[in-house]
């Protein structure tokens, strides 16, 4: 530990820390505009200048390592003119538009020139002009207004891992571009908006909508993958404004992906607001009671055993499972399930189906293995973790299959589960790597699930790793990477059949009452099932349905959702259903009460409670046992990692104009041939 | 002076000749394991000796690639040394002076001569396509003031009368005679030596 003095207060730090930081522990605010946490210090604003004893000149506080007995004042005259110095230089090619800036409110350059700066310039000079650099289809650039702080040159390269970002030039004629102009192909990319400290880098989509002022802003849960990113979701009225990331350090630390942060214009367009009803192939408006009508009818004029149920990547665990009860009470069958596809879940252990590393545990482990995943689409934020892991640790990365560019270096295999199996085996040279390593880390992907011999190369895995002493108390490397934000939770609700395959059956269509809940995946060839569908948007689900009933996307109800990692989360309402749609748990319990005149749950509460009683009582239920290796014959396949399009990977995703043009500017780029 | 762009027209290949890869690979050789992209700059000098003075896009692309560092690191080096040229120059790359010492002494003339010989503006080629001239900052030979520069050679002590001379000369394919052309040699003071009279060989 450090003792130094910071404006006559005695602190101690810990070593390796900055003054920066120091100061900030002794509650002393300092600005600046390059430094940042999460980067690396550049130390070219100079804003951050603060007095020290026994030097003469002010020292850059962010770039200057914290040592024993400093005594730094940031109080004094001389700190004061010293940032009225750097500001005013700051100040002098920065152009006075911000009546007509997007940050505007919410720029740190504002904030500081109000607090720190003078209220005139002695710059009489013309102020230079930069012109507009193409960043793709979300980042909106006004280079005048660039103070040269190279946060985003940092964030790209480091972070991100697409180093495309520089700084061009010399001097005055220093300007930020990317490559030849080109946008940038990263699934981060946006993160640069939030990290830009001026009006430079602002949000193309959201150009010219609000002022932060305008807003209200609810803290809330991500769905647009399984990670559960923490983000602030701003409204104005019922219109969702934009999304912005909130600092959670366990999960996705300060960043989200762009599909996060733009697919929220998709809750604009597209949407179900009113129930309807198919006839002559057509579909008519109908009111809440003739819908309700119909779907009593159908389902008391068919047997149970032809009902069936789907829920989707989307909906939250209230839906499922006041759903479940739906089936198990009223209807009492158990027709119902929550993946699109026959991948293998073993729903009786719940470290069988989560990442049970967590997400905090990539940045410690020394191994990572990919099997059947390819994490930079499907979980873009735990990319990111994996590539800082690379980073600080040097962890070593390997892959079964050749995935692409995943932003960091790894040695890929031929794709085959035979050399799966060998390497489980320990006949692989690769075997020994994984014996030596203290903390590895294996993750399994959907695709990986989707084999034939999924659950026999699952647990040859998991008892290789058991047998070479690689579970701990503190350490499971066995990790399922699911693409949904729905999967986890609704493993944990139970919403699965693992006793006939409902899925295969509803293809071999023996089913006459097919009921989806915000399930749009499923391929089946409609022949003369009833679909009733429940969602927010008009998409394949409906297309289908005979029936649709409205209901609240996830920014419009409060609800919770488990991430990959098996962390629940609760989600809030930042904007309500459209026209006569309604919460997704209420439409159930309505069809409930209109067959039965009972409820299912008297209010929102009395599920919740009910949910949570149920989740702990199947946590107690927990088959810990170890289960033996089972014996299966085993064929070589060859794996393939199947995923979803990036950018189109759900409903609300595909109903967005800005997720189109994101998809249409990669695609140019490739058909140009210029991508090198 | 502006920011630098990138030519227009670009060629669509470059790749090292045989002596150059020689001295790119004598180049890294001196930088440890890992720290090969220090090298940059000297394999940019490299590819704008070969490439007759200046540096094409795709010479930066396959610099980046032999280093294994990304494009845009090579373009932010190049942007930044005003020494390498991003578009086309004359055979005869001519850098005048401007600098205050050579100011002062009358670079000014030298660049009038450079005006009614070769181009009007800078930059420009020449009528025959073999010379253009640029202003630069300083040379580093103020004693010799005013200077300027042929590709490699210095030429010093010069006036408009001469520059228009040596200009006349590499227009039609000779090479001048480097140096001082007030018969100095190197950069001795002229009209004998005033200090130092008791050695003989200072």
């Amino acid at each position: 530990m450090l003792k130094l003095k910071v404006n006559d207060i005695d602190i101690e730090v810990d070593e390796g820390l900055t003054v920066l930081q120091a100061c900030e522990k002794a509650g002393v605010e300092i600005p600046r505009f390059c430094y940042h946490e999460k980067l690396s210090i550049a130390g070219n604003c100079r804003m951050c200048l603060v007095e020290m004893e026994k030097s003469p000149k002010p020292i850059a506080s962010c770039a200057m390592p914290a040592a024993e007995g400093m005594n730094i004042k940031t109080n004094t005259k001389f700190v004061e003119n010293a940032r009225k110095g750097v500001m005013e230089f700051l100040l002098a090619n920065h152009p006075l538009d911000c009546p007509v800036c997007d940050q505007g409110g919410e720029c740190d350059l504002q904030d500081q020139s109000m607090y720190y700066g003078v209220d005139k310039s002695r710059f009489k000079e013309n102020k230079r002009l930069v012109p507009e650099k193409n960043m793709g289809p979300l980042i909106k650039t006004q280079m005048t207004r660039c103070i040269h702080c190279t946060r985003c040159v940092r964030f790209a390269t480091e972070i991100a891992g697409v180093p495309e970002l520089g700084a061009i030039g010399r001097g005055e004629d220093m300007q930020i571009t990317t490559y030849l102009e080109q946008s940038m192909q990263s699934e981060l990319s946006a993160n640069v908006v939030d990290l830009c400290p001026v009006g430079a880098l602002t949000s193309k989509p959201y150009v010219f909508e609000a002022r932060p002022w305008e807003l209200k802003k609810t803290e809330t849960i991500d769905v647009m993958d399984a990670v559960g990113s923490n983000i602030r979701v701003d409204t104005y009225d019922w219109e969702v404004k934009r999304v912005l990331p909130i600092i959670n350090e366990d999960i996705n630390e300060e960043w989200i992906s762009d599909k996060t942060r733009y697919a929220c214009d998709g809750l604009l367009h597209q949407r179900l607001d009113t129930p309807f009803i198919k006839y002559n192939k057509k579909f008519e408006k109908a009111s809440w009671a003739e819908v309700y009508k119909i779907i009593k009818s159908k389902i008391e004029n068919t047997t149970k055993e032809k009902i069936c149920g789907f829920v989707g990547d989307l909906t939250n665990m209230e839906t499922s499972y006041i759903f479940k009860e739906f089936f198990d009470r009223t209807l009492e069958i158990k027709n119902y399930e929550s993946r699109a596809d026959n991948r293998f879940i073993n729903i009786l252990n719940r470290d069988d189906y989560i990442f049970n590393s967590s997400l905090n545990g990539i940045d410690e482990s020394d191994l990572i293995f990919l099997v059947g995943s390819n994490p930079r689409y499907e979980a873009t934020i735990l990319n990111a973790r994996i590539r800082k892991s690379y980073l600080n640790n040097n962890t070593k990365i390997y892959s079964l299959n050749e995935v692409g560019n995943l932003t960091y270096p790894y040695e890929s295999f031929d794709g085959q589960t035979q050399t799966l199996k060998n390497i489980f085996d320990g006949q692989h040279e690769f075997s020994k790597n994984i014996l030596n390593s203290k903390k590895p880390i294996i993750v399994l992907g959907e695709s990986f699930l989707r084999l034939n011999n999924a659950e026999f190369l699952f647990f040859k895995i998991k008892n290789f790793l058991r047998q070479n002493n690689k579970f701990s108390n503190e350490w499971n490397p066995l990790n399922i990477l699911s693409c949904d934000a729905s999967s986890v939770g609704n493993f944990d609700l139970g919403l699965i059949n693992n006793e006939k395959n409902i899925l295969d059956d509803l293809k071999s269509n023996k089913f006459e009452i097919v009921f989806l809940v915000g399930q749009d995946n499923i391929k089946f060839n409609k022949t003369n099932e009833f679909v009733i569908y429940q969602g927010s948007h008009g998409d394949k689900g409906a297309e289908i349905a005979d029936i649709i009933l409205p209901g609240a996307a996830y920014t419009e109800q409060d609800a919770h959702y488990t991430n990959l990692e098996g962390k629940i989360q609760k989600a809030y309402k930042a904007s309500y259903p459209p026209g006569e749609a309604k919460e997704d748990w209420q439409i159930i319990n309505e069809i409930a009460e209109f067959m039965n005149n009972r409820k299912l749950f008297n209010d929102k509460e009395e599920l919740k409670s009910s949910m949570f009683n149920y989740l702990n009582l199947q946590k107690e239920k927990q088959n810990k046992e170890h289960k033996n290796e089972i014996s299966a014959e085993f064929k070589n396949e060859i794996l393939t990692i199947d995923i979803k399009p990036y950018y189109f990977s759900n409903i609300i995703a595909r109903c967005s104009k800005t997720m189109i043009e994101c998809n249409n500017s990669k695609l140019n780029l490739k058909s140009t041939g210029t991508e090198g | 002076m502006s920011l630098r762009r990138p030519a227009k027209i670009q060629p669509e290949y470059f790749e090292f000749n045989s002596s150059s890869l020689e001295a790119a690979n004598k180049i890294i050789s001196r930088y440890p394991d890992g720290k090969q992209q220090s090298a940059v700059m000297a394999l940019l000098y490299i590819a704008q000796r070969q490439n007759d003075n200046w540096i094409p896009l795709e010479a930066m692309k396959y610099i980046a690639k032999f280093l294994k560092m990304p494009y845009i690191k090579v373009y932010e080096v190049a942007t930044f040394y005003t020494m390498y040229n991003l578009s086309p120059v004359g055979k005869h790359f001519i850098q005048v002076c401007t600098t205050t010492p050579c100011m002062i002494r009358g670079a000014s003339k030298l660049v009038e001569a450079c005006k009614e010989k070769i181009s009007e503006n800078e930059c420009e080629l020449s009528n025959n396509k073999s010379c253009s001239w640029m202003e630069v900052e300083c040379l580093g030979a103020c004693v010799n003031a005013p200077m300027m520069q042929i590709n490699d050679d210095y030429y010093e002590d010069l006036d408009k009368e001469k520059t228009l001379k040596i200009l006349d000369q590499i227009l039609k394919g000779e090479t001048p005679k480097p140096g001082s052309y007030r018969g100095r040699l190197n950069n001795e003071p002229e009209n004998n030596r005033k200090t130092l009279m008791d050695y003989k060989n200072a």
